[in-house]
């Protein structure tokens, strides 16, 4: 087991014949994704090639869930368009299959248009939204896996700890801390740096406090929101697995967007003191150095007694 | 992206949200002429800058840094109180709680006409991130300082929750005018008067709409006396009208030219370049350098898919900085190659005559030819292993922090 995301999940590609798309659907092929095909309307009835192998295309996502019974989708739609991409196939997996996951990589969609599209997600209660403005998710397997995303499938290995991070590089960083003490991963999800989002830190915390395969966890925050906090509040009351903690943006100054639309401290609020606090008052082990997540998660599993 | 009370105010009148008569000014001479224009014995002048705090805030003599005036709004009863403070105020530094002790040149003035108040109070629209919905509160306690009243008095701030699906309802707006204690004319004035802001908001793509205060008039209207106004800059493919309503010398010239390339880059007040790919490990390199003692120079996101020009753009950007002493470049290459950042380094070093000490770490996608490509490299680059490394070099390399 894993979280969400099986080793062997059917996944369609949203914006497959555009350039991001196809690089990254070629990539995910590549790592051993069960890649079933795509979906760009006006297309249809096209395939486009990856690693070699010919993959259908569909106009509606309607079509493509119908014709593959895939399990998730990933989305690689430009910000004018994203957000409908995403209601489309929540609609489309709540209609066929009732239930689905819907991972959206795409930067820059309007705050108001994610504001529609989660409200319209949630009312599908069967269909999860990672992102959006995030790396996806990744279930590392024994011979490649699940990765959906753009993350570097190289750097993971099939293993116990879960990881959840608001932040791209950084959660590849974690990842390879986690390796640096012979460690793998059940599943990564990058939750994403926008101000409105689909799936957040709790979600994911209690899928690994009941996933069998995770006996750890790395929680990767940044700047902004209280997201953190909230999930630390919770963790300390819910998670029984170690959980090991990092909070980016200690010396951005207050006012200021910090690349992720999300990454502000605005009125005072949302610092990575108060977050690191949160996560202290929680019993979540710091690190305060990025480099130190493994030293730190070694502790942690020594103190668990699973090392 | 901010915009001006006056940019606001026009655009909350073009709404249907009533506002007094003001004049847009960037001299004293049209100052004096709105004065008689506007036709009111009592006028506001007000100091346009992006940053509240105005009415509390100090002007000073740009170079001397000499004091000129106390407060960037004023009240004025004459023409002659019109000339005296646009004169203080044009072409001279404000510093609010806001801006920092730099501050801010005010180039814009706006000369408002006066009304008969009965009552402040707050009002603003935003997007609550927890609740992922657009948010209304309204407080009676206008014209104060908003996070104070949250503070001591949190009774008196009152929330309302847009539902996506529904949109803002009758039953939503006429319970917090309620809860405001208005009645009669002046209940029925603020029911129109947010349905419009509303509308506005969602129409705009506003992240913020703050109306500080909006008061209730002796003949019981309702006028937004502030507006403070940003838009989501995501947004902007959908709206060619902010180019014109984006004031440029509000931002930093090089913030601008480094969005221009696709960079991310926000001016800190450091020593140390830092060259990143991704957000969240760019602000975590700035924090490493701060633990290790040194402080960093600016936030730099090279973005997923930099080439060797973006990586050139952004040493230049980095080295205009007269404060730099190092440089440090860290990459976790996912989709982004080491060996193309390696090059990128090399070639921009090169190109710019590098004089700074570089460290660079390279993680991830080819990280071995990457690596190999710096070592066989004459020129004088530091390599690092992990973060840590490179920011312990670093700050050793310029000798301590600041």
């Amino acid at each position: 087991m894993a979280i969400w995301i099986e080793e062997d999940a059917k996944v369609l590609v949203q914006g497959i014949t555009g350039k991001q798309g196809m690089f990254h659907a070629d990539k995910m092929v590549e790592y051993g994704t069960n890649i079933v095909g795509g979906c760009t309307p006006g297309k249809g009835g096209q395939t486009v090639d990856l690693q070699g192998k010919a993959f259908p295309v569909w106009d509606s996502m309607f079509d493509a869930i119908k014709e593959t019974d895939a399990d998730a989708t990933v989305i690689y739609v430009p910000p004018p368009f994203a957000a409908e991409a995403i209601m489309e196939a929540a609609d489309a997996f709540d209609t066929i299959k009732g239930e689905g996951v819907v991972v959206c990589i795409t930067e820059g969609i309007p705050t108001l248009d994610m504001v529609k599209a989660v409200a319209f997600v949630e009312n599908r209660p069967g269909v999860r939204l990672i992102g959006p403005n995030c790396p996806g998710i990744i279930t590392p397997g024994e011979n490649g896996g699940a990765k959906i995303g753009i993350m570097p499938g190289h750097i993971h290995a099939k293993g116990r700890i879960g990881i959840v991070s608001k932040s791209g590089t950084l959660t590849y960083e974690a990842v390879a801390q986690t390796m640096s003490i012979g460690e793998g991963q059940s599943t990564c999800v990058g939750i994403g740096g926008d101000p409105v989002n689909g799936t957040g830190f709790i979600e994911c915390l209690a899928a690994f406090q009941a996933d069998e395969q995770t006996e750890a966890i790395v929680m990767i925050g940044e700047i902004g929101g209280n997201a953190e906090q909230e999930a630390a509040a919770w963790a300390a009351e819910n998670v029984t697995k170690p959980i090991v903690g990092f909070v980016a943006g200690a010396t951005a100054p207050p006012g200021k967007r910090m690349g992720h639309a999300g990454a502000i401290i605005s009125g005072g609020k949302g610092t990575a003191e108060e977050k690191f606090a949160a996560f202290a008052a929680a019993g979540i082990a710091c690190a305060k150095d990025p480099s130190e997540l493994g030293a730190v998660l070694l502790e942690s599993l020594k103190a668990a007694g699973l090392r | 992206m901010n915009i001006h009370e006056y940019q606001g105010k026009a655009l909350l009148k073009a709404n249907g949200v009533p506002v007094l008569e003001g004049v847009h000014c960037t001299s004293v001479d049209q100052a004096l002429a709105a004065y008689d224009h506007l036709g009111s014995k009592v006028v506001a002048v007000k100091s346009q800058i992006h940053a509240g705090g105005r009415g509390k805030g100090t002007l000073y003599h740009p170079v001397t840094r000499e004091h000129v005036m106390d407060g960037g709004v004023k009240i004025a009863f004459s023409k002659e109180d019109v000339d005296t403070y646009a004169n203080n105020i044009l072409g001279n530094l404000l510093v609010t709680i806001q801006t920092g002790d730099e501050g801010k040149v005010v180039n814009n003035l706006y000369i408002e006409a006066g009304c008969d108040i009965a009552h402040e109070y707050y009002l603003a629209i935003l997007v609550d991130r927890e609740n992922k919905s657009v948010l209304i509160m309204a407080s009676t306690e206008g014209g104060m300082d908003i996070e104070h009243v949250a503070e001591t008095t949190p009774e008196k701030i009152h929330k309302i929750s847009v539902d996506p699906n529904a949109g803002l309802l009758g039953y939503q707006k006429r319970d917090l005018g309620l809860a405001l204690g208005l009645t009669g004319a002046a209940h029925k004035a603020f029911v129109k008067s947010l349905t419009s802001m509303y509308t506005m908001f969602v129409a705009n793509d506003c992240s913020m709409l703050e109306i500080n205060p909006l008061v209730r008039t002796s003949d019981e209207q309702i006028i937004a006396l502030d507006a403070k106004v940003s838009f989501d800059e995501n947004a902007e493919f959908r709206h060619k009208a902010w180019d014109d309503l984006r004031d440029l010398s509000e931002e930093e010239d090089v913030e601008i030219r480094a969005k221009e390339t696709g960079l991310s880059y926000v001016k800190l007040d450091g020593n140390i370049g830092c060259l990143v790919n991704g957000a969240g490990l760019a602000m975590a390199t700035m924090d490493v350098i701060k633990l290790y003692g040194g402080e960093p120079a600016n936030f730099l996101d090279v973005g997923g898919g930099a080439n060797e020009e973006q990586v050139k753009t952004a040493f230049s950007i980095i080295l205009e900085d007269p404060n730099v002493k190092g440089i440090l470049v860290n990459i976790f290459g996912g989709i982004m190659r080491c060996d193309i950042i390696a090059r990128g380094v090399i070639a921009a070093t090169e190109a710019l005559s590098l004089e700074v000490p570089l460290v660079v770490r390279l993680a991830g996608t080819n990280v071995d030819e990457g690596k190999a490509i710096l070592a066989a490299s004459t020129l004088n680059i530091h390599p690092a292993d992990d973060l840590a490394e490179g920011a312990q070099k670093i700050v050793n390399l310029i000798g301590g922090g600041n």
